[in-house]
């Protein structure tokens, strides 16, 4: 009986059909690629809204306080039903004012834009700190040397703030992994719905969600290594601290 | 600085009628200064008398409230805040003034030839190993040749400064400004900073220099200013001015400094 157990496990995780592998592994890439859509998206926010709370004008700064706190306050699941429903809307409201045709968003694009947006409010705080931990000598320096904002933001501070960054970010990149699976909400084929679809199907819920939860797992355990390593390199030149 | 007439060496910095406030408090009330190619001056002054904050509103990392800079006789053009009004031009003096700082202020991200060849490469647009070539051979002269490779956090304070003056000498400055090169040093280490820039100083280069080493403004320095309060108090050559001091309160400051 055991043996029948194990051996129709291993089936129902099969790779190719009747097995559901295939499903859980495409549902895991679309979960991969949403994250590193709306990490990068949320990075980009970040230097940009860093640099805007830092060094910009009244109304910029105040307009990234709203951002910030309006963000961080709503729950994501909320964000993404008021961005996936709300925002499809009006666009279609816009699309049909004009005489165009109703468009569907992709729940692909859509999910890289919400988790962006969210990712982004927190990278925001995380590389604005980082920012101001850079010494501030070191950046006085390059500007004596006549370097141009740009190139100095490149090529000295940004490079400079990544090894107090870095450890925020690895944290943003873990939230982002999972919270792909808010996905499921708008049905989008994430790693979660597929899950939720396979175990529907076989009854077999108990197999499809360890499955998941293996695969979630695996995901952050090798994030973890490789944030480890991005983080000594960023740590370059730094001699080591031991307390 | 030499204002001896018929003297024609061209002028390298000038200053004219400097001020500068920190909210209240006025640091800089009126300077006047002018250095020629080739001099060497050496601003001497005690704490709080507005000393580096003159030298660091000759390259605006500080903003003047008042008053004029110029560099090889061009004007820097300022909006009516006293910031630079022209972002290439400012850009473009930097580059022309290097400048060494009393934290030395290395990148701690890049090694030490990395540090030299920065500027060079990125922004004076050098080919790379023209700028590489360059750079060893600055820092076989400050001996630091075995150290190109190395970050900066893993050396001494002296061989920090002693690379901070190599990376301002790969620009090809027109002019040095030291901002207290030797006050974050140990005792110990001062020694080999000073013989890097009286090395520098033999070779004629212009320079300006905010120190507390009283011998070594008097055996290397062509003219000597003393800022008292905001003001130049007294300056000269410096046996006038370290020889025979007129006003009291320098032979106060140089009593005071032993």
């Amino acid at each position: 009986m055991l043996a029948l157990t194990a051996s129709s496990t291993l089936e129902l995780l099969q790779y190719s059909p009747p097995g559901w592998g295939a499903n859980l592994l495409r549902g895991l890439m679309n979960s991969v690629l949403i994250a590193l859509g709306a990490f990068g998206l949320g990075a980009v926010i970040g230097v940009g809204g860093a640099y805007g709370k830092l060094y910009g004008g009244p109304v910029l700064r105040d307009l990234l306080a709203i951002y910030t706190t309006v963000v961080r306050a709503v729950p994501e699941l909320v964000l993404i039903l008021i961005l996936y429903y709300a925002v499809t809307d009006a666009v279609n409201q816009i699309l049909l004012g004009l005489g165009q045709d109703r468009i569907q968003i992709s729940g692909f694009a859509a999910g890289i834009a919400v988790l962006g947006i969210v990712q982004g409010a927190y990278a925001t705080e995380v590389i604005r700190g980082a920012i101001l931990s850079v010494p501030g000598g070191q950046v006085e320096a390059a500007r004596a040397m006549g370097m141009p904002a740009g190139l100095l933001a490149r090529r000295i501070t940004l490079p400079l703030m990544l090894s107090a960054a870095l450890p925020g970010l690895a944290n943003l990149w873990l939230i982002a992994t999972k919270d792909t699976a808010l996905l499921a909400v708008v049905g989008f084929g994430e790693l979660t719905q597929e899950t939720r679809q396979a175990a529907g199907a076989t009854k077999a819920y108990f197999t499809f969600f360890m499955a998941a939860g293996g695969l979630y797992l695996a995901l952050s355990i090798s994030s973890g290594w490789l944030f480890a390593r991005a983080e000594r390199w960023a740590r370059r030149g730094q001699p080591e601290l031991r307390g | 600085m030499s204002e001896t007439a018929g003297d024609t060496r061209p002028e390298a910095i000038r200053i004219e009628g400097l001020h500068k406030s920190f909210g209240q408090l006025e640091v800089l009330k009126g300077v006047s200064l002018m250095a020629r190619e080739g001099d060497i001056v050496a601003v001497i002054g005690g704490s709080g008398s507005g000393k580096s904050t003159m030298l660091r509103c000759i390259n605006f990392l500080e903003t003047p409230s008042a008053g004029q800079i110029l560099i090889g006789g061009e004007a820097v053009a300022t909006r009516p805040d006293g910031s630079p009004a022209n972002r290439r031009q400012i850009e473009r003096i930097r580059q022309s003034l290097g400048m060494v700082f009393q934290q030395f202020n290395l990148w701690s991200h890049k090694t030490i030839l990395e540090n030299l060849i920065e500027v060079p490469v990125h922004v004076l647009r050098v080919p790379k190993d023209q700028a590489v070539a360059r750079a060893e051979r600055l820092l076989a002269r400050v001996g630091l040749a075995e150290k190109a490779g190395v970050y900066p956090a893993f050396l001494s304070g002296g061989q920090q400064q002693r690379a901070a003056i190599a990376r301002a000498l790969c620009m090809e400055p027109r002019a040095m400004l030291f901002d207290e090169p030797t006050s974050a040093l140990d005792p110990e280490l001062v020694g080999e900073v000073l013989a890097v820039i009286r090395d520098l100083a033999a070779e004629g280069r212009t320079m300006m220099l905010v120190t507390h080493e009283m011998k070594f403004a008097r055996e290397v320095a062509s003219h000597v200013v003393y800022l008292h309060n905001g003001q130049i108090e007294e300056q000269g050559p410096p046996e006038a001015v370290f020889g025979n001091p007129q006003s009291d309160r320098l032979k106060q400051f140089l009593r005071s400094v032993g």
